[in-house]
């Protein structure tokens, strides 16, 4: 193909200018101009269908630095801008307290503050906790860590959208990693989390709705729409967590992607027809005695894990809490893979 | 929100897998812990390692064997799979799942025979056996030679199982159009070539497969066909429908039981792993066949491959997908028919009663996908208003399942109407079936407002 000159190709969509790419949800080949369009436009046409927000909600903008939750707030601004969504946005961003990690990570969201002209508020680890990441690794070593990690990050999502007095809470969650969700929680027999993962607001019961407005925006576009946008984001992983790590399941959904692009939007299709008999509940939600923070135990999650690192026992709590991921934990040594990939909990939602 | 980026490795490196050894191996020959390595059964004999699953290690050859059968006859017995006054059709493929369910089938009609002669006064009949063995090599690139020595294979494993005589159906695939005329073979050729998608082809496949069994079935007189599905495939088609979109519809085809069809179809060894089933073939030395069809690229394959992979890295990952699967709400038709036939001893329609589906555990479903049979979701059941003058061949698009408009049936209009025009008979009139009866369903509503019974158009 490269070898010929061929005939220009023009956009499949608008027939003006030359298509210069392919789209990878649906490889039409369209121009730049047109992939913005039909990018922002599916974002903006999932918002309203399924009644995201209502004017005057303030909306917490989970912000980590990363491709995701720089391009959401990108366009979610934009679109607030353009469609007059009438909506205070805020960016939210957990310092988790890692050296060489989310010090960079966190520089680029202040810089995000200034170019998208978005508050900032950052909430610590240090502050809510008591402890950093780099503090809690050296007392427990590199395994589990992303346990810590995932608990402690909710939490500290949560606390800060409180003390923004949000309504809603947003993450940048797309459709690969709706997918995977789906298909690990069948992998692991998480019947109550399948029922839940793939709808696009979660967490009503708890103090602040999450919503997913990137439920059905494929990775590949976000990278896409954050490279030809020239965003300002933030690419080096977590030093904690392996390099180069992608679970078995992450490889199944891109493997799956390259023979059929359309797989990712079907297997969250299937997610969402799932019919689960109504006796598989969640347990009940309480609060923690604790710190009042939602929780189906006496205390919740990061209580518990808090308590083990005061009292200098940091195994308390860790590896309990799921049936079926027994074998996350000896994956976790160098070189073996486990089947999810991404650790921090970011994926349990 | 994650620890890690864009920039893990691309190169898809779980594919460099270590070399798997196929071959089960029996612990007691290389391992010298004989004490822990007695069977947890009979606690006599020595246990035997290698056949996966949650039980692996853990019996002797004789324990694993009956353990094995027990749970197919655990799986007949509580769903009512066979009375005594049934006829059996057991598909056989010549592989491994197949061959074992044809064996266990015949050690339990043989069983029942003994009985039968033995009883003084032969109150209780026993069911009868037929094989059958679906010759796809009008559309899969199989060997001739190959195709010569399985047949022969199969007589010979067929006629080893009696008495009771069991009777052998050979059906080349094409035999779904021999009611409508002589050149089944072209036009099955033709239909197949006009699916372009790998997956879609060999789901194609499948459902003439379904319909070629339920042919056979109905014209011999069978009231039940058995399939040899083991857990392993099982989680597999939990994971590939997931997939393509069949979220819906996927408890439909999981279960032990599944009469949408006219004939119900039933899977007794839902219960067992792919590598058990190897293990017994290989201790049994019952023979298999593994035809060559191609290397695939389809779906279904990666599918297989991956949850082969999970399962090597933890032996009871695909019981756990079954079983989540499992909890899925599954439909009105996966369950046997209730038995009203007053030959059936009380004993077995008690026991039916006690272990069948509630009505209200399950869904049920009117619309059905027309080429896969699929139970259709609210929103791929037409509105039949808005499609009053379509062709035909349209009409039978928008009745099929999303997935199957996706990747069986071509998109456009002209290549949609030859595809009908090559689809078997027996399709075409179950989707002219279900066309009248939304016709009926139409008519019904403005019954009152229609002033002669006449029918002037059509
Ligand atoms: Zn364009
Ligand atoms: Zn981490
Ligand atoms: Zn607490
Ligand atoms: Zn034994
Ligand atoms: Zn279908």
């Amino acid at each position: 193909m490269e070898g010929k000159r061929s005939k220009v190709r023009m956009c499949c969509l608008c027939n003006q200018s030359r298509a210069s790419l392919n789209r990878p949800k649906t490889l039409q080949q369209i121009c730049r101009d047109c992939f913005y369009l039909s990018f922002e436009n599916e974002i903006h046409q999932l918002i309203i269908d399924n009644h995201l927000f209502t004017p005057g909600d303030r909306v917490a903008i989970g912000a980590s630095g990363g491709k995701d939750s720089t391009v959401l707030a990108y366009v979610l601004s934009k679109l607030n801008r353009v469609h007059n969504y009438g909506l205070n946005l805020f960016l939210l961003s957990v310092d988790e307290g890692i050296t060489g990690y989310r010090d960079d990570s966190l520089e680029t969201v202040h810089r995000n503050q200034v170019q998208f002209g978005l508050p900032l508020k950052v909430v610590s680890y240090k502050d809510l906790y008591g402890w950093t990441m780099d503090e809690i690794v050296k007392l427990i070593g590199l395994k589990n860590n992303c346990t810590f990690c995932g608990v402690f990050r909710r939490q500290a999502l949560d606390r800060g959208a409180a003390f923004l007095k949000a309504d809603k809470l947003v993450t940048g969650h797309n459709a690969d990693d709706i997918a995977e969700t789906v298909l690990l929680n069948i992998l692991r027999g998480d019947i109550a989390r399948l029922s839940r993962c793939s709808s696009i607001i979660t967490g009503e019961d708890g103090p602040i709705p999450r919503c997913k407005p990137f439920k059905y925006t494929y990775e590949k576009e976000i990278v896409m729409y954050a490279y030809f946008k020239r965003l300002d984001y933030f690419s080096t992983e977590c030093i904690y967590s392996p390099n180069a790590y992608r679970g078995f399941a992450r490889e199944f959904i891109k493997d799956l992607e390259r023979i059929r692009p359309r797989a990712i939007l079907d297997i969250i299709k299937s997610g969402e027809n799932f019919r689960i008999s109504t006796n598989t509940k969640m347990p009940e939600q309480g609060t923690c005695e604790r710190c009042g923070y939602i929780s189906s135990q006496k205390w919740c999650k990061a209580c518990v894990l808090l308590d083990g690192l005061n009292r200098g026992l940091p195994k308390l709590g860790i590896g309990r809490s799921r049936p079926g991921i027994g074998c996350k934990e000896e994956n976790e040594s160098r070189g073996v893979k486990s089947i999810e990939s991404k650790q921090c909990g970011s994926l349990d939602f | 929100m994650a620890c890690n980026g864009a920039g893990g490795c691309q190169s898809g490196c779980y594919k460099d897998e270590e070399p798997t050894s196929d071959q089960p191996t029996a612990s007691s020959e290389t391992d010298s812990r004989s004490s822990s390595n007695l069977c947890i059964k009979c606690k006599l004999n020595d246990a035997i390692s290698g056949y996966g699953g949650i039980d692996d290690g853990r019996f002797c050859a004789d324990c694993f064997k009956s353990n094995l059968f027990g749970k197919f006859r655990f799986a007949v017995t509580s769903n009512a799979m066979i009375s005594p006054t049934d006829k059996v059709l057991v598909a056989f493929s010549g592989g491994p799942s197949s061959r074992v369910a044809l064996q266990f089938v015949h050690d339990m009609q043989e069983r029942a025979h003994k009985n039968f002669e033995a009883s003084r006064d032969r109150s209780l009949p026993v069911f009868g056996v037929g094989v059958v063995f679906i010759d796809e090599t009008a559309v899969l690139p199989i060997p001739s030679h190959e195709m010569e020595e399985a047949v022969e294979v199969i007589n010979l494993i067929v006629s080893s199982l009696s008495p009771p005589r069991k009777e052998l159906h050979l059906v080349p695939i094409e035999t779904v159009y021999s009611s409508d005329s002589t050149d089944g073979k072209e036009r099955l050729i033709e239909l197949m070539n006009a699916v372009s998608d790998p997956t879609g082809r060999e789901d194609m496949l499948l459902c003439l497969r379904m319909l070629a069994l339920q042919k056979v079935a109905s014209e011999f007189g069978y009231n039940r066909i058995v399939l040899g599905s083991c857990i392993s495939r099982i989680a597999a088609h939990v994971v590939s429908a997931t997939v393509k979109g069949q979220g819906y519809s996927l408890p439909a085809d999981i279960q032990y039981v599944d009469a949408r069809w006219e004939i119900p179809v039933v899977l007794p060894l839902r219960d067992c792993f792919a590598q058990e089933i190897n293990m017994f073939c290989w201790l049994d030395s019952l023979k298999t066949i593994k035809l060559s069809t191609g290397p695939s690229s389809s779906i279904n394959s990666l599918v297989s491959s991956f949850v082969a992979l999970l399962q090597e890295e933890n032996p009871s990952r695909e019981s756990t997908i079954v079983r989540t699967a499992g909890k899925l709400i599954p439909f009105h038709f996966n369950r046997i028919p209730e038995i009203v036939d007053g030959n059936v001893p009380l004993a077995t329609r008690r026991r039916q009663k006690r272990y069948n589906l509630k009505s209200n555990e399950s869904v049920s479903s009117e619309s059905f996908c027309l080429l896969c049979n699929s139970p259709l979701d609210k929103s791929e059941i037409v509105d039949w208003s808005n499609h009053k003058n379509c062709k035909n061949s349209d009409t039978f698009y928008t009745s099929c399942c999303s997935s199957c408009q996706f990747q069986i049936l071509p998109p456009d209009s002209t290549s949609m109407e030859k595809f009908y025009m090559h689809l078997p008979h027996s399709v075409v009139s179950r989707a002219n079936q279900a066309n009248n009866g939304n016709l009926k369903a139409l008519r019904e509503q403005i019954q009152d407002c229609l002033l002669s019974d006449g029918e002037e158009e059509t």
